[in-house]
């Protein structure tokens, strides 16, 4: 197991870590979701961390299959709270939290079924008045209730942020991926339920849901007031750039001009 | 008056019919170069063929009958293309319309400029009432034409507080500005560039229900807002269609960007000044990254062998030193130079750099399909009309190895400088 935390806290951390059930993009299977196994991972990777999981969702035939995926990584226990299809989780989940009062509390960053607005943390955030960071790809330390993560931004830069606990972090595809689930972890392993009021969301039952529709490919519109411009411009064959090519220059010359443009780019560091 | 292009229709009829009496004459005033027929002392038509038709784009001449081109050379040259766009000041709005742009580079990004394009729809939707856009716009902006996408106010933060990764004090902010001007819509970017984050920290603290990554919304009248939205649910897997709420979160090419009307984006101070937030989150800066680490997918700048390069240790050496990720063409991954993940193309990774350098790749088809989203391509090659020439920005003619030597001996000259003055300073 990679150590690469150091702990200096008297107390044992607490980390939860909000799982849910994923959902296969070819089959369509309940499944661990992606995001959530690597959160797991992520706190599994935290050394002397106790972790435990948590899901909120109705305890059908698919979300044991979901559950068990996650028992699989080596996990023991995985609290389930039980509620209605159509419930609203997040009160359930803010009073369990609120009791449990972890220092931290990891999930993925949108659910794999349901709404998948990935609004979840933020809502316990603001319920629970706690700090929330989004898209995490590490955690380097966690000192005297001070985090410092590694937060992923898009084309693989890091950003470094220190967060004070306790706080909700999501965790995204830039993480670490997740363990292999094993088969005799994931049969030994316990499914706690336990059970929890449901408050019915509302505003869902209004909505008209269908499977995703293919989006239209935008068109190139060229505005012109004549019609012959206007074939011409859509008759035209993509032209060729009309780059800049230099021939017959010594390779000095030609490393040059390649390095110009690379620090014009700004991508020489 | 003059701009507007006046035809007239029987003129243009004379010009095509050369048995016309005044066809002559009518040539003459339609086109100011050279006649290309007339009727000679003798009664007899004399023709000039030199001077029939134009030169097209390709360097070949090219005659047109459609009366457009007629006896010059030249005759359809319109002037430049002049600003038509009208340009629009919205006084006394109905309502407004926030929007916040991630600005990222303190430019709009094409997925700002269609959310502004939205907020604009739905401002423009009453034509009578007409609604105002306003933008909050966080820190320094180079965007010089903030009116052109459609921005009617403007609420500038240039503070220190909002710079880097601030979203409590940015939460602060534009709580406020819902507090004074309480829009009817907040538009926010669903990006991974902070726009997604943002916007649902703000929904949650206005204790809206938001629409997240919205990409299609149409009016409605049975709506309590007018509109109607269509939303991925479920990872993508799912279409939602809901009542548009106060809080959207939409997605790129969500409607089409601005581009008939310029706006005023006059600016607009907030009356009460901002408090002061207690941050829980402190940003440390950015962290420099191993590019070899990045997927290829996502890499800025890729240094892509192909056939053409012969001293392999030079080019990991060059790759090593440039801070560029490595990529390959399929040849070079099939003979056993590369690893299969390197590969760039079709069969590969589409790959999205900034600057993607080709060394040696003559571009096969499969090949450019996987760089077509690339913004700057350079190709070294010895083959000067091959594709990836045809293709790139800047296209140097030579042997690979030699100009790849030459390249990183000029970067380490580069890098030695930047040492020195550092020292020195």
């Amino acid at each position: 197991m990679p150590h690469n935390v150091n702990t200096l806290n008297d107390a044992e951390l607490s980390v939860a870590v909000l799982v849910s059930v994923g959902r296969h993009p070819l089959t369509g299977r309940a499944r661990r979701a992606d995001h959530d196994a690597r959160a797991v991972e992520m706190a599994l990777s935290l050394g002397d961390a106790s972790v435990q999981l948590m899901h909120a969702g109705d305890g059908g035939e698919a979300c044991g299959d979901a559950m068990r995926g996650y028992l699989g990584m080596g996990i023991s226990r995985v609290k389930r709270i039980n509620q209605d299809p159509d419930a609203d989780v997040v009160p359930a989940l803010a009073n369990i939290l609120r009791f449990a009062a972890p220092q931290l509390v990891l999930t993925g960053t949108r659910a794999e079924t349901g709404e998948g607005s990935g609004l979840v943390p933020y809502l316990l955030a603001e319920t629970l008045g706690w700090t929330v960071v989004s898209g995490l790809a590490e955690i380097e330390s966690i000192e005297q209730g001070v985090a410092t993560v590694l937060q992923a931004l898009p084309r693989g830069k890091r950003r470094r942020l220190k967060v004070r606990l306790p706080a909700i972090a999501t965790v995204d595809s830039s993480a670490p991926a997740a363990r292999q689930s094993a088969f005799g972890p994931a049969r030994r392993g316990e499914l706690a339920d336990c059970a929890c009021a449901s408050v019915t969301d509302e505003l869902q039952t209004q909505w008209r849901v269908q499977p995703a529709r293919k989006r239209p490919k935008r068109l190139k519109i060229v505005k012109s007031a004549s019609a012959r411009d206007r074939f011409k411009a859509a008759a035209a064959k993509a032209d060729s750039g009309g780059g800049q090519l230099l021939n017959d220059v010594t390779p000095e010359q030609g490393a040059e001009a390649i390095f110009t443009l690379l620090k014009e780019e700004g991508v020489l560091r | 008056m003059s701009e507007t292009i006046r035809r007239d229709p029987r003129r243009e009829w004379i010009a095509r019919n050369r048995l016309h009496p005044e066809h002559a004459s009518v040539l003459l005033e339609m086109g100011n170069a050279a006649l290309s027929e007339w009727p000679g002392p003798n009664g007899v038509v004399r023709k000039n063929p030199r001077a029939v038709g134009f030169i097209g784009p390709n360097g070949i001449k090219r005659i047109d009958r459609s009366g457009l081109q007629q006896g010059g050379q030249a005759a359809a040259t319109t002037a430049a293309p002049q600003d038509s766009r009208r340009t629009v000041t919205i006084e006394d709005p109905a309502f407004l319309v926030a929007v916040v742009p991630d600005m990222t580079g303190g430019r709009l990004s094409g997925h700002d400029k269609d959310l502004l394009g939205l907020a604009r729809q739905m401002a423009d939707a009453d034509g009578e009432h007409p609604g105002a856009v306003v933008a909050i716009v966080f820190g320094e902006h180079k965007a010089a034409a903030l009116g052109d996408a459609g921005i009617d106010r403007v609420v500038h933060l240039d503070d220190e507080v909002y710079t880097g990764f601030a979203p409590e004090a940015r939460l602060a902010a534009l709580s406020a500005v819902e507090r004074e001007m309480a829009p009817r819509f907040w538009l926010v970017p669903d990006s991974q560039l902070g726009g997604g984050e943002q916007g649902r920290r703000l929904a949650v603290r206005l204790g809206e229900r938001p629409a997240t990554q919205v990409w299609h919304v149409e009016a409605d009248e049975h709506s309590a807002t007018g509109w109607r939205c269509t939303a991925r649910g479920a990872a993508g897997t799912s279409d939602i269609t809901r009542h548009l709420p106060r809080v959207v979160l939409a997605l790129a090419e969500c409607a089409e960007p601005v581009s008939e009307t310029r706006h005023a984006a006059q600016p607009v101070e907030l009356n009460q000044p901002l408090p002061d937030v207690l941050g829980r989150i402190e940003d440390m800066g950015e962290v420099p990254v191993d590019p070899a680490s990045v997927s290829l997918a996502e890499a800025e700048f890729i240094l892509s062998a192909g056939n053409g390069v012969k001293d392999w240790e030079g080019y990991h050496h060059a790759a090593q030193v440039l801070g560029a990720a490595k990529g390959a063409s399929r040849v070079a991954v099939d003979d056993g130079f590369m690893a299969r993940d390197r590969q760039v193309g079709a069969s590969g990774t589409w790959v999205s750099a900034r600057v993607y350098v080709a060394v040696g790749i003559s571009g096969a088809i499969q090949h450019l399909q996987g760089i077509q989203t690339c913004e700057k391509v350079v190709a070294i090659n010895l083959d000067e009309r091959c594709d990836m020439v045809k293709r790139a920005d800047l296209a140097v003619i030579g042997d690979a190895g030699d100009i790849l030597a030459a390249l990183v001996a000029r970067v380490e000259r580069y890098r030695e400088q930047q040492q020195e003055n550092r020292d020195a300073a």
